[in-house]
């Protein structure tokens, strides 16, 4: 499974262009506090998040994770965005809750 | 479900029981961010799961009316928390699950989501 | 009873003061339950509370919540000594920050303060000098008769 299957099947909105989609997923990981998310995440997540601003590209990057998903119609501030594209960080919004999204990814990911 | 039928799915212990484990819990709120969980619509009914575990968790929750509190990753709650909690009746629970096993299971299990205002 | 009810009150907030952050709001809510005013409306008037003195707390030195609780209203004013807000129109905009990383890695700083204070409010008034600090006034009307 990949990033594209998971934006398909959650109907995401990938707002940059320069990520890689077909990225391989090995699993998920929600949180919306930083430090919480390099002492625990693995490489390979998707990343499920209410956090906005740029810290959480470098996170991304750093740990290699598969992509970030913003939940709750928040949208990534500008600086955000330039970042991802600059380090191709897959970034994808959502109106979806936090529990809905990680919820769908569960189910998904257990076929 | 009850609120016990919750902390059984989530494998959770009990670190304080602050009323009824009889309580009917119909929807969860996920989430790390407080002013969040002050978005959520009056949900008497409404479970949080969080990862993040000092007294500023329990203050929002009792704000928000949220009447128990799932911690994940085992992480435990302080002395001074578990005390907060016990004066707000607010219920502690923690699972070593992660908080996406945890709504994982709890959204396969036909709870749902208490996030009204962002439709 | 509920005709001649006049009650105000006041509570000091200390810059920094994550300990106590949220006492206040906390003690309000209790006052307005006791008052018998409608769940809802205390609730609002909670949450708008709340986000303002965690705003006091976040980012200013010290400040001071006066409240007043009428037959007609409850009216929450926060004012404080603090670096102000530059642009008002921008800090309404949710999801806009000033809040430090520090601050994020607590579970505040999402932006959303502002305008969850608006949103919660019949009325909603911010005004603020930079350098100096701060005033934020949130009204909620209580309807005649609503009483649980």
């Amino acid at each position: 499974m990949n990033i594209r299957d998971v934006v398909e099947a959650l109907s995401l909105e990938v707002k940059t262009t320069k990520g890689d989609l077909e990225h391989r997923i090995t699993g998920c990981y929600i949180s919306d506090l930083l430090s919480d998310v390099m002492a625990n995440a693995k490489e390979g997540e998707v990343w499920i998040t209410l956090q906005t601003h740029p810290n959480i590209v470098a996170v991304a990057a750093l740990k290699n994770l598969s992509g970030i998903i913003i939940t709750n119609k928040r949208t990534p501030e500008e600086e955000t965005m330039k970042k991802a594209e600059d380090e191709r960080i897959v970034i994808a919004v959502s109106p979806l809750s936090t529990f809905e999204a990680g919820g769908m990814i569960y189910k998904i990911l257990r076929c | 479900m009850t609120l016990e039928k919750v902390r059984e799915i989530l494998e959770g212990e009990l670190v304080l029981d602050a009323g009824n484990p009889d309580t009917e819990i119909t929807s969860v709120c996920s989430s790390d961010l407080m002013s969040d969980l002050l978005h959520f619509s009056s949900e008497p009914k409404s479970l949080l799961i969080t990862g993040l575990n000092n007294t500023q968790v329990i203050r929002t929750a009792e704000i928000a009316d949220i009447k128990a509190v799932v911690f994940v990753l085992d992480k435990r709650p302080d002395r001074e928390t578990v005390e907060m909690a016990k004066q707000k009746g607010i219920t502690l629970v923690v699972t070593r699950l992660s908080r996406f096993t945890a709504c994982g299971r709890l959204y396969a299990a036909g709870l749902g989501s208490c996030t009204g205002v962002n439709r | 009873m509920a005709q001649n009810r006049h009650i105000e009150g006041s509570f000091h907030l200390t810059g920094g003061d994550f300990t106590n952050a949220g006492a206040a709001s906390s003690e309000l809510k209790s006052i307005m339950s006791h008052l018998n005013i409608s769940p809802d409306l205390v609730r609002r008037a909670a949450i708008a509370t709340f986000e303002a003195e965690m705003n006091v707390i976040i980012h200013a030195v010290a400040g001071v919540m006066y409240y007043l609780i009428t037959p007609d209203l409850i009216k929450v004013v926060l004012n404080d000594m603090g670096p102000g807000i530059p642009d008002i129109e921008q800090a309404m905009q949710e999801g806009f920050s000033t809040a430090p990383d520090w601050i994020r890695e607590m579970g505040w700083g999402a932006g959303m303060g502002l305008p969850n204070m608006k949103k919660n409010s019949d009325e909603f008034r911010v005004d603020s000098v930079v350098g100096e600090g701060t005033t934020v006034e949130i009204i909620i009307k209580i309807k005649e008769g609503k009483t649980q």
